[in-house]
């Protein structure tokens, strides 16, 4: 038998392993982002100025949408010819299949964000400066809150005939207060503010991280249940 | 686990329904070492879902399963599945991983010890190591049968349930799978396998048990039968 941490590790590791070895498939995710973004800078025709307001709501969709299909793509291999029935075989508490889930997908969509901001911001001709790196802490709690709800819901959907379209009509609604933390969070950044003007915004997602994370160790053995 | 530990596996009164339809209708068994079972049934009999209810994979509507001894729940439940090999209709494997990636995933969801050479021998054994580096996906469906039934063996478990295990593979193949349960089996090992292709697990079985709409019609010693035998008995033929 092994523990949570070195289960979690396993799963985790296996996923990135599975989108290093179909380049295609991984870059899919980020071109999906950046053709929103793209859609984004077209139809608004958004100023620098503009993009300080307008901005944190363009990134952060492009970002749900993409952890949407990057949380479908992970559990539809593991449903697809019952693969997660393997996963559920293994000797290792049920939690550990749930926190490996959520560190591959926040791993995926990080490296994604982490293209991808950059270049939205030259997009925008918003100048590339300190803001980038005060914005990495913005990123990674919220992208580890919507991993970790996204993670529950998608297990709990997997199992359903159309679990695919069930996903985002559950999920969304859930992480409404992740977006909303995100999308102003990102726009203190982005206008330069200092952390004590947006520190309770990274509270509500930090909060939000523990309380899904939490919830998911109670939960996930019923949403893995027959 | 040795032979004088107890039953591998007791299921006690036992059904399963899926909504009105009942799968399994009070079913007992018990599956002492050293034992080969031999679970036949036509179409829908049940054969699948009892595999599944006795690889902790479904839970039982009433009734109740005991593994070595124990109920599968919570830490124990951890500790049965570790001792349990599962070789269901599907593959279980991943067709972006290689194969020996797939092999490797296993271990290290078992927590297994020399990994490599563990590895290393199963993928001889199945006769694989020419396509340890390939994905998955890019074998044939009979290559595929061999690497699951690695899978299934690589931790060594005390109790196989196997699901139409000759599925796909040639007359090579089924010889190789059929050693590599002799081996694994052992004396002290169990093994209940459902399957259509009598012949194939014939030499293999000690014991045959046949299912017809959820309910055991035949529970028997396999000395004194045939394979012919089985395709007159009520509810037991394929």
């Amino acid at each position: 038998m092994i523990g949570v941490a070195r289960g979690s590790l396993a799963v985790a590791a296996k996923d990135l392993r599975a989108e290093m070895a179909s380049p295609a498939q991984a870059m899919s995710l980020f071109v999906f982002a950046l053709l929103v973004v793209v859609v984004f800078h077209f139809a608004f025709d958004l100023t620098a100025a503009e993009f300080t307001a307008l901005g944190p709501g363009v990134l952060w969709v492009a970002i749900l949408f993409t952890g949407i299909l990057a949380l479908d793509r992970g559990f539809r291999v593991e449903r697809e010819g019952g693969r997660i029935d393997g996963l559920r075989l293994a000797p290792m508490p049920r939690s550990a299949l749930y926190f490996g889930k959520v560190l591959s997908t926040w791993t995926i969509m990080t490296a994604v964000e982490i293209v991808l901001v950059p270049i939205a911001a030259i997009l925008f001709n918003h100048p590339l400066g300190g803001w980038a790196l005060r914005l990495l802490p913005v990123l990674l709690l919220n992208t580890l809150g919507f991993a970790a709800v996204g993670c529950l819901f998608a297990c709990i959907t997997t199992q359903t005939r159309r679990g695919d379209l069930l996903l985002p009509v559950l999920l969304f609604p859930a992480a409404v207060p992740i977006a909303l933390a995100a999308v102003r969070a990102t726009g203190h950044v982005l206008a330069g503010r200092p952390l004590d003007r947006f520190a309770h915004w990274l509270t509500l997602s930090a909060a939000y991280d523990l309380i899904f994370l939490a919830a998911a160790v109670l939960l996930f053995d019923h949403a893995l249940d027959d | 686990m040795t032979a004088g530990d107890g039953p591998l596996l007791e299921v006690r009164s036992v059904s399963r329904r899926f909504g009105v339809v009942a799968a399994l209708d009070r079913i007992d068994l018990t599956l002492q070492p050293g034992e080969r079972v031999l679970l036949l049934g036509r179409n829908g009999a049940g054969k699948t879902t009892l595999l599944r209810l006795a690889a902790t994979l479904l839970r039982p509507t009433t009734g109740t399963l005991r593994h070595f001894g124990r109920e599968a729940r919570g830490d124990e439940g951890a500790a049965v599945r570790g001792r349990l090999g599962y070789l269901p209709h599907g593959s279980l494997l991943y067709d972006d991983l290689s194969v020996a990636g797939n092999l490797r995933f296993h271990a290290a969801l078992h927590g297994l010890a020399d990994v490599r050479g563990r590895v290393q021998r199963a993928l001889e054994e199945t006769g694989l190591s020419g396509r340890a580096g390939d994905p998955a996906g890019t074998l044939s469906r009979g290559l595929q049968q061999r690497l699951s039934a690695a899978r299934a063996f690589l931790h060594r478990p005390d109790l196989l349930l196997l699901d139409e295990p000759f599925t796909g593979l040639d007359a090579p193949g089924v010889l190789l799978l059929q050693g590599l349960l002799r081996e694994r089996l052992g004396t002290a090992g169990a093994c209940l396998l459902a399957t259509h292709d009598i012949p194939s697990s014939w030499p293999l079985v000690t014991r045959v048990v046949a299912l017809a709409a959820g309910r055991i019609v035949l529970d028997r010693k396999a000395d004194g039968l045939a394979p012919a035998d089985l395709q007159a008995l009520p509810g037991a033929a394929s």
